[in-house]
Formats: structure tokens, C-alpha cells, sequence
């Protein structure tokens, strides 16, 4: 096959393009440029766009003897990754924007161009596992490392997407694996420190840097009631599970410490409340989609869903949940612009609803994080939560 | 096979070049030392100046040898400017053109951010310097202009600047003129008294030579301010020890530059470029082929620029309006990644004309100042044609370009819009 191993400079795309060369492949190296000003976004080497990665990258290349390139999707990358990070922000939800990289960089605009040029798949680092059955269909599976384990950030690929991917790493490694396998080789980057934070947030503190993006405008903090118990500088950077920094001179009638309970961009009113009332149980998820065939035994009411698990963050242990289908919803009308509001309310989105109910209660679930849907090791599919609650409290 | 059209990037080293160039490295002496090997190696050194002074029409003082066209840029402009404000003198702007090369760009740039008025002179669709907005820049405060910067001609899209009529406006107010002759050298006549500059950088490795060894050519009424102090050597211009090997290098490689221009090579060389854009016009008719000098280009009413009359060293005209060597193309809806990545697997090496230290290839910042959109400056490919390149090379990359060109253009533009747009989930 002619494989495009994409290449960040990192320790696991390294070995995976090794990998790829073994397996006997025609593997040709590519490193996404994703900063319009590269060696300005990260000075370290723990993001995924500096001149030092780049050059890493195209050393491990050199050991490989594949040809390398590197192109530039800085571009796509700000619309759709950094922008809409920063939208979703000002939209009062909490987005994942590795997930929103794979969804539409690396396992698209990459990848339509690698198929377009005369590939047959990607090849990247992820700890993840593409089964694939005799009839032709392909199942995501988490990595044999669960540490390491990347599935929830690749829950959002299609099966059509799944075909051309290739975890050359996922299915056998663990990390300490693959930095003893890149230093068998020789590699110079098997003990380049993992990259966690979001690429384009040069030192990790998020709510810093959107501070410079979305206007902040002074609002009320209100408990559930509607009852006003102090202001705020700007809604949107407040997080659901927020504790600290509410500076709400008036204590709680039982003593007890309150907690963010929701951010309404909209109103720019942020909701408080005590710890109990973070505890959710029932999901609504939008932007739905499957990582194979959709469950053929998944119904449209919650009798006839379908019992499975739940995650909604890339590192949370997996909950038991009910699942099945909402409405098709086709209609998305806009909240109202508010001519002061920080951005244009984005509509919510037509698609496919999910309905979950999870069978343990989770703290702290944020509009926007993606909810992804296993069964086993195999991903179902993911969405994206647009709404949480508390069955009992409800 | 390869065939490599990037000699614009840089140039294989010339056999007669690197046997000098061996030579001399196992020559002992330097020649600031006062004992005979110093001396014997101060007569090669001088005898190196003065043929690279001759290959490009300068007298041997007048060639300050430098690690390069980078450093010989930075010279001029930074040294220049400042040595035309010491003693009290007060003239704060620098004209600099908006299709420059990264090493005035940068170093302009820099200035600009310690305070000095850079004027950035517009260029035309052919990427010609708007004469008539340089006189207006210096007809505003002639006194307050320390120099004038503009590329010979341009390593992106070739086109040839009126650097005569640039000096012709500037002289007449004292204000100097530095032009970046690196991309001219080996290509059309260069002959530093003619053109009436007082500055002109030069390099080594784009004419066969080594990398590491360029000049600034410095007419002796100028004296930069040094950017490197030290020993003094180069009138006190450019300290460092002399690199005799280089300078011989470069000296050799000079004059076989000089004699290309002259001996047929050039006009060979011109003949292929013409053969390469017929057959590219032919062949992918919405292509556009991007300078001055090329049909198909929307050039001026009354343009005098002809296929044909130009481009030719012996005519009438010794000036083409563009480097016989050079073709930068538009190929609309193909990204710049996607050509050089097809046409590299393929066997040919090429440029997307533009890139930054990390390799990215970035939207050209010479296209939008000749007002091409962004998506067209980034849709560009630069075949950059030497002495070696053949006919049989030509017809390859012409064999080869229409399914290159159709299969990049499928893979689509990086800002086209995305296919999963207002998609409402599942594709």
C-alpha cells in the first residue's frame, strides 16, 4: 500500500512510520504545519508545530530513508480547530479540540488529500485499534496500553475514514514499548516528553488565552432558583465544576461550598449551586456519528436501547449506560444575537440526537465535551452533549 | 532518473570550481600574516577580487567578499543606513520594494521595528517597482531617504527591475541605491559601472560555486557601518579572517557565470524556459505563467515585452525584462504542496518559489504584491532552469505535468471550503 505516515515530531508518529516501512508498505513522511508562525506558537518541544519538531520529524525520516514533506494546513486549522475552540468557548460549552482535529484535519483534510494524491491510507501514532472483519467493515477499538489508550479522541472517525487509517503502534505497544523500540532503532526523540496540553496554548493556561479572544463582559452568578448571589467579569470562561475564583461574598445558607453549575453565553448569567446538583445522569447529544455500521438493535425510545458504556473526557473511566435514538432534529434555529454578546450564537447543529442514561451519576458534565459510546473495547460512535441533567432532580 | 529545475535554490558545484576550490584549501597562509605564505596567500586573495571585480564590471577595491547573499544584504541596508545617519545626519527612511528577497525583507523589517520609516514601493502585475510611487516617495523629503533598496532581478517570478531608471532618481538627491544582484548573476549582463549602483550583493552557490562565499560590491564613496567587528579586513567593512578558497572559488565560478551570459548557454537555457512555458500554455490553458516577459500574462496595453525579442543576451536589447532561467507558474486550484509532492515522486525537483525555515510552503508574498489572490500564491510552482538542464528533462516534466496537475487540482485547495460544512453529524 502507499501510506502517508503523518509525522509530529513525536515518539509514537516515529515509530508508527517505522512500523508502516517494516509491514512493507511505500510510506512517505508527512509533518502538518499548524501554526501560521511556526516557532512562535511552542518554543518547547511539547506541541506539535515547532521548527524542532519538524526537524525531528524529518530526522527520523532521513533514518527511514522515506521522503518527507511538510505541509501547510495552518490554515484549516485555525477554522476549524482554533476558531471554533474559541466560539464553542464563547458559546458557554467546553470543547475538545484534538477531537475536532482528527474530525477535520488529520482524518480529513489530510487524509482527502493523501487519497486524492494517490494513497491508500494514514498512518498515525494513535493507541488505538482498527479490526477489520472478513466482509470488509472496520471496528474501532481502544489500545492494548490503557494508559495510553487514544479511542475517545478517534471516536468521531466514520467507517469510510476508518478504512484509509492505519495505528500501526495501538494494537501492540504500550508506551514504554515504543520509546524502547524508537531507541532500538536509534531514533533521537525515544525520550521526547509526551505532549498533554492543546497544542496552541503555549503554556497550558486556557483561560488566559481566551481572555484575549472573547470580549468579557460583566453578568450576574445566580443559583438555581434565579436568585442573584454576586457578578462575574465574563461568563464564558467559567467551567461546569468550577469551585474556586467565584468570589461570592454571600455564603451558602448550609455552609457548604458552591460549584458552577452551568453557563448560559446567551443571558452571560453563569448558574451556581451545591455539589450535588453537578451530579447528572441524563444526556442529549447532537453532532452523532458512528464508528461502523450504526447498532442495528439500538431503538428510538429508552426501552429499546441499548446497554453499553459511556466516557466523556479522553482520560474518565467508562460508565454503564443506556443508550438509543432521539429525534432527527432538522431545524436549528439561533438564540437571539445579543448586538453585545461576545459572538454570533451559534445554531445548534441538525442531526441525529443520542439519548443517554448513565447507570452512576457523573460530576461536572459541560455542554460541548464529547460523549463517546463503547461497547467492550469497541467504539460505537460519539456526540457531543448538549444537554445534561439529574433525572431525580428534574 | 531526477531531473532538477531548482537551480534558482541552488546550483551544482562546477568540477573547474571545486578543483580551485580544493586547491587553495590545501594552501597554508592567511593573508593578514606578514611572513611569505601570508603574502603568497594575500596574492591569490587579491587575484581572486579582482576577477570576481571583473566578471561583473567592478574595480578589485570595490568587492567586499562576504559569507554570502544574506550577510552582503544585511551590509547594505543596515550598513548603509546607518552610516548615512552618523555625524549628526537625520534621514530616517528607507525605500525598500515589496518583493525583496527574506534577506532584505527581514533586515528592512528589523529597521522598521527600531523606529526607521520603511517605505515598502509597490509593484506592478509584472512585478515591476512603481517608478512613478518611488519618485513620489522621494520627491516627499529627498533629504530624509538614507537608501534605496530593489532586487535586480527577483528569485520568485524573474522579472528584471529598471534598476537605471531606479538610480536615474535617486542620484540626482544624493540618496544611494543597493540592489540584490544574486538571482541576475550567470543570467543576464551584470556590470556594476553601467548600472550605477553603489551597492549590489552577490552570491557564490546560485552560479556553480560553494555555499558560504558571496560579496557586496561597494562603489568607494560608500562606507557602510560594520555589522561584524574585529580585525578589520575588508576595509574595515567586513572583519573575519579572508577565505582565500572561497573567494577563488567563487572567483572561478564568477567568471564562468559571466562567460554563459555571453557564450550561448544563457540564450540555450532561454530557449528550453520558452519550450517549458509553450508547452505548459498548451497543454494547461488556465494556467498562468506569472512576471513580466511571457505571453500569456495580462501585461500592460503597449507592453514591449514579446515572446521572442526578449530574453536573449546579443540582441538589440542586452536587458531582458525577466531571467532567462526562470518560470513561475499559477496553476489555479492546485496547492503548491500537492505539485511540488507530485512532481518531487515523479523525478523532478521544484520549488513552490517560497518557504520558511520549518519547510512550509507559505501563500508568496511577491504574488499578492502583484495582486494575485491568496489561494493563486499559493497555487505556484518555479521551474528554475542551469547550464545542465535538457531538452530531453523539458519534455519529461511536459509529458508528465498534465496528470500532476489534474491530480493536485482533485486533492484540492487547503482554504477551499470543507465538504463536512454545516454538517449536522454523521458523513
Amino acid at each position: 500500500m502507499k501510506v502517508l505516515a503523518a509525522m509530529s515530531g513525536g515518539v509514537d508518529s516515529a515509530v508508527a512510520a517505522a512500523r508502516a516501512v517494516d509491514a512493507g508498505h511505500d510510506v512517505v513522511g508527512v509533518h502538518l504545519a499548524l501554526s501560521r508562525m511556526p516557532g512562535t506558537l511552542r518554543t518547547g518541544s511539547r506541541g506539535c508545530c515547532t521548527i524542532e519538531d519538524s526537524r525531528d520529524a524529518h530526522i527520523v525520516a532521513g533514518m527511514l530513508d522515506i521522503p518527507y514533506y511538510v505541509w501547510d494546513f495552518s490554515e484549516r486549522f485555525k477554522e476549524d480547530v482554533v476558531d471554533d475552540f474559541i466560539a464553542e468557548y464563547a458559546n458557554g460549552r467546553t470543547p475538545n479540540p484534538c477531537m475536532r482535529c482528527n474530525e477535520r484535519i488529520k482524518f480529513a483534510a489530510l487524509l482527502d488529500r493523501a487519497l486524492a494524491l494517490g494513497f491508500d491510507a494514514v498512518a498515525t501514532g494513535h493507541y488505538a485499534e482498527i479490526r477489520r472483519a472478513d466482509d470488509g467493515t472496520t471496528e474501532l477499538h481502544r489500545g492494548v496500553d490503557l494508559n495510553k489508550d487514544q479511542s475517545y479522541v478517534l471516536g468521531v472517525l466514520t467507517p469510510e475514514q476508518l478504512e484509509h487509517c492505519l495505528f500501526p503502534i495501538g494494537a501492540s505497544a504500550s508506551k514504554a514499548d515504543v520509546r524502547a523500540e524508537a531507541e532500538q532503532r536509534g531514533f533521537p526523540v525515544a525520550n521526547k516528553p509526551d505532549s498533554y496540553d492543546i497544542c496552541f496554548i503555549p503554556d497550558g493556561d486556557t483561560k488566559a488565552w481566551l481572555t484575549d479572544k472573547i470580549p468579557m463582559r460583566p453578568g450576574l452568578i445566580e443559583d438555581e432558583s434565579g436568585d442573584v448571589l454576586g457578578d462575574h467579569d465574563g461568563a464564558t470562561t467559567y467551567t461546569v465544576g468550577q469551585r474556586k475564583g467565584l468570589g461570592i461574598e454571600r455564603p451558602a445558607a448550609d455552609g457548604q461550598p458552591r460549584y458552577v453549575l452551568g453557563v448560559d453565553a446567551a443571558r452571560n448569567t453563569v448558574t451556581v449551586g451545591p455539589r450535588e446538583a453537578l451530579a447528572v445522569d441524563e444526556m442529549e447529544g447532537i453532532r452523532t456519528s458512528w464508528a461502523g455500521p450504526a447498532p442495528s438493535d439500538m431503538g428510538a425510545t429508552e426501552d429499546s436501547g441499548i446497554d453499553c458504556e459511556v466516557q466523556i473526557r479522553a482520560h474518565a473511566d467508562p460508565v454503564p449506560a443506556r443508550v438509543w435514538l432521539g429525534e432527527l432534529r432538522t431545524d436549528a434555529p439561533a438564540a437571539e444575537a445579543d448586538p453585545l454578546g461576545p459572538v454570533v450564537p451559534r445554531p445548534r447543529p441538525a442531526g441525529q440526537v443520542l439519548r443517554v442514561l448513565v447507570k452512576e451519576p457523573l460530576q461536572g458534565v459541560a455542554p460541548g465535551q464529547t460523549m463517546v459510546v463503547y461497547r467492550g473495547s469497541r467504539v460505537l460512535g460519539q456526540a457531543t452533549i448538549d444537554r445534561a441533567r439529574s433525572r431525580a432532580r428534574a | 532518473m531526477r531531473a532538477y529545475f531548482d537551480f534558482a535554490a541552488t546550483s551544482p558545484l562546477d568540477e573547474e570550481v571545486l578543483a580551485a576550490y580544493t586547491r587553495e584549501l590545501r594552501a597554508v597562509g592567511n593573508p593578514s600574516s606578514l611572513h611569505a605564505e601570508g603574502q603568497s596567500a594575500r596574492m591569490r586573495m587579491e587575484s581572486a577580487r579582482a576577477r570576481i571585480a571583473a566578471a561583473v564590471g567592478a574595480e578589485p577595491a570595490e568587492v567586499v567578499l562576504t559569507s554570502g547573499g544574506t550577510e552582503a544584504d544585511n551590509l547594505a541596508l543596515k550598513g548603509i543606513h546607518a552610516a548615512r545617519n552618523a555625524g549628526g545626519a537625520h534621514r530616517p527612511r528607507l525605500l525598500v520594494s515589496t518583493i525583496e528577497h527574506h534577506a532584505i525583507l527581514e533586515p528592512a523589517e528589523h529597521l522598521e521595528s527600531h523606529g526607521v520609516d520603511v517605505v515598502w514601493l509597490p509593484v506592478d502585475r509584472q512585478g515591476r517597482v512603481d517608478l512613478e510611487a518611488l519618485r513620489a516617495a522621494i520627491d516627499e523629503d529627498p533629504e530624509s531617504v538614507s537608501l534605496i533598496s530593489v532586487m535586480l532581478a527577483n528569485n520568485e517570478i524573474g522579472t528584471v527591475q529598471p534598476i537605471e531608471e531606479i538610480v536615474a532618481l535617486a542620484h540626482p538627491h544624493g540618496v544611494p541605491v543597493h540592489t540584490d544582484a544574486v538571482q541576475a548573476l550567470g543570467q543576464i549582463p551584470l556590470d556594476f559601472a553601467a548600472l550605477g549602483v553603489d551597492a549590489m550583493s552577490l552570491s557564490a552557490h546560485k552560479v556553480a560555486g560553494p555555499v558560504g562565499v558571496g560579496a557586496l560590491v561597494l562603489s568607494r564613496g560608500i562606507s557602510p557601518v560594520p555589522i561584524l567587528h574585529g580585525g578589520g579586513q575588508e576595509r574595515s567593512v567586513r572583519s573575519g579572517t579572508l577565505d582565500v578558497a572561497g573567494a577563488t572559488a567563487f572567483a572561478t565560478a564568477a567568471e564562468i557565470a559571466a562567460s554563459h551570459v555571453t557564450d550561448g548557454t544563457v540564450s540555450r537555457t532561454a530557449d528550453l524556459r520558452d519550450r517549458l512555458a509553450d508547452g505548459i500554455r498548451e497543454q494547461i490553458p488556465d494556467a498562468i505563467l506569472t512576471g513580466a516577459g511571457l505571453e500569456g500574462d495580462d501585461s500592460r496595453p503597449g507592453d514591449d515585452d514579446r515572446p521572442g525579442d526578449d530574453d536573449r543576451s546579443g540582441d538589440e536589447d542586452p536587458r531582458p525584462s525577466r531571467l532567462p532561467a526562470n518560470l513561475h507558474v499559477v496553476f489555479p486550484g492546485c496547492e503548491g504542496d500537492s505539485l511540488l509532492f507530485l512532481l518531487d515522486v515523479a523525478g523532478f525537483a521544484t520549488s513552490t518559489g517560497s518557504a520558511c525555515q520549518a519547510g512550509v510552503s507559505r501563500p508568496s508574498h511577491v504574488l499578492m504584491a502583484c495582486g494575485f489572490d491568496e489561494d493563486q500564491a499559493r497555487s505556484t510552482q518555479r521551474f528554475s532552469l542551469g547550464p545542465d538542464t535538457t531538452r530531453e528533462q523539458v519534455d519529461a516534466l511536459l509529458r508528465a505535468l498534465p496528470e500532476i496537475v489534474d491530480r493536485s487540482r482533485r486533492a484540492g485547495m487547503v482554504s477551499a471550503s470543507p465538504r463536512w460544512a454545516d454538517s449536522g453529524g454523521a458523513q
